[in-house]
């Protein structure tokens, strides 16, 4: 993509000051660290090693991957802090791990364990219908989901500092991540080559604060770092997403629901980093076993995650 | 003159684009033989045992520990940092390997995860007396390394004084 692919540093536009708090620059420091890297979802403190071990650049640490969330149904909620506190003792890459939506006490527990980010996920039970949690509130930095352009300035003028697509998270169905970062991107392309005196109309018609609208505009992407995320299963999904735009990719079913998670995580790693090279995509995508088996989303019984929040 | 930025992983383009406002033409480097056609080389921010991995798996320790005995410049930033250190601690469980050629004694995360990740403005007087520019560099500290000790011939531009009573002094 044009433009020099860089994050700028958000200025400090927050109302509200607090000692306590980090510069939204150090929130967005360790996103910019994680670029052109894999998040892997891990439940054990061996996964956490494995994932490790075979270069990702930080864990996702939870009960349960999205694929068993979907299929044992019921409320999903934050994960036992002494299993976090197990995974981040277990690896010296950083540590995140999900509360749910709107549930701010949650945010405060996870902070209170001293992990790295916050990933304020629709893949949990909603806590709050109508809010999300507000980020400027915490020294913790917090990732988001988003389906467009909309979301992820509404999310980022809330606090957080990494965007993630919600694709559909536990399908291994790359469709709903491709829908939503082509979705930003266009709105970002349009956006591009709007006339300076149309974005005023354009904030209201995607209901985003329109000083981020400008931000973008003038940097020709988000203002923070934006990950794939939600039905990436394979090497060839991880670089697809990273040829679209996305600065880096979360793999949670995809790696320990296959046949050989070892050899998969290390094929997803090296395709994020040689996305654009077909040679190397193609012998790291060989011999990789049995993939996460699939849900097709023509099948309405399967349950939108990405939908259950704005 | 091409500046070589290794690209494994991290914040390559914040460090191409550094140079293209310097006016300098950045190469983003994956493969060994791409060394071969930069002058410099610029190892970035990011997390170092995803580097070393994806290093391991293309073979690229050897040509960059030729690049470093052949005395070409390299220029690492916290990940960085970690690779040219002659010495680590704190390395992940099984070790992770490094290029060396940096005569210091480097301890990764120092300062802890996160939460401990800070900003702060350190005096240069010495580059602000030899280039001109500002007399403090604001440095961003994300879960960063700290030097612990340096050898005789390492210049030491910047010091940022850590309080007598962190843990990890006692080491």
């Amino acid at each position: 993509m044009a433009g020099t692919g860089v994050v700028a540093v958000y200025g400090n536009g927050s109302a509200l000051t607090e000692a306590k708090k980090s510069t939204f620059s150090v929130k967005v420091g360790l996103a910019q660290m994680l670029r052109g890297g894999v998040i892997m979802d891990v439940v054990t403190p061996e996964q956490a090693r494995i994932a490790e071990e075979a270069g990702a650049c930080a864990v996702m640490a939870l009960e349960r991957v999205p694929a068993d969330i979907r299929a044992q149904g019921g409320v999903a909620r934050m994960s036992d802090p002494q299993l976090i506190k197990e995974i981040k003792q277990s690896v010296t890459i950083p540590v995140m791990a999900k509360a749910r939506i709107g549930h701010f006490v949650e945010a405060q527990i996870l902070e209170a364990l001293g992990i790295d980010y916050v990933d304020e996920s629709e893949v949990l039970t909603l806590a709050d219908e109508e809010n999300h949690i507000n980020k400027h509130n915490f020294r913790i930095p917090f990732v988001c989901g988003c389906r467009n352009l909309g979301e992820a300035l509404r999310r980022i003028r809330e606090g957080a500092a990494m965007i993630r697509t919600k694709g559909e998270a536990g399908t291994g169905n790359i469709i709903e991540a491709v829908r939503h970062v082509r979705s930003v991107m266009g709105d970002i392309r349009v956006l591009r080559n709007m006339d300076d005196d149309e974005v005023f109309t354009f904030a209201k018609k995607i209901a985003a604060p329109y000083d981020l609208v400008m931000q973008t505009k003038q940097l020709g992407r988000l203002p923070v770092v934006q990950f794939a995320a939600g039905g990436v299963a394979t090497p060839a999904d991880a670089a697809l997403m990273m040829q679209l735009g996305c600065d880096g990719v979360f793999v949670g079913s995809g790696v320990f629901k296959s046949g050989d998670p070892v050899k998969r995580a290390r094929a997803i790693v090296q395709a994020v980093t040689h996305y654009s090279d077909p040679q190397v995509l193609a012998d790291v995508s060989c011999g990789l076993g049995e993939a996460m088996v699939g849900l097709n989303l023509t099948d309405d019984k399967v349950e939108r995650f990405a939908s259950r929040s704005e | 003159m091409v500046v070589g930025v290794l690209a494994l992983q991290g914040s390559f383009n914040e460090h191409i684009a550094a140079l293209r406002r310097l006016g300098v033409k950045g190469v983003e480097v994956r493969k060994p033989e791409q060394l071969q056609y930069v002058s410099s080389l610029i190892i970035p921010g990011g997390e170092s045992t995803t580097m070393a991995k994806l290093a391991e798996f293309h073979n690229l320790f050897p040509a960059l520990r030729d690049f470093v005995k052949m005395r070409k410049p390299v220029w690492g930033t916290c990940a960085g940092l970690i690779f040219l250190a002659d010495k680590v601690v704190g390395q992940k469980s099984g070790g992770q390997e490094l290029i060396g050629g940096l005569d210091c004694t480097v301890h990764r995360n120092f300062f802890g995860s996160q939460l401990q990740s800070f900003e702060a403005d350190l005096p240069v007087p010495n580059l602000a007396s030899k280039e001109g520019g500002p007399e403090t560099c604001r440095g961003v500290f994300i879960r960063a390394p700290a030097v612990l000790e340096a050898g005789p011939d390492v210049e030491v531009l910047a010091v940022y004084p850590v309080p007598p009573d962190n843990h990890l002094l006692q080491l």
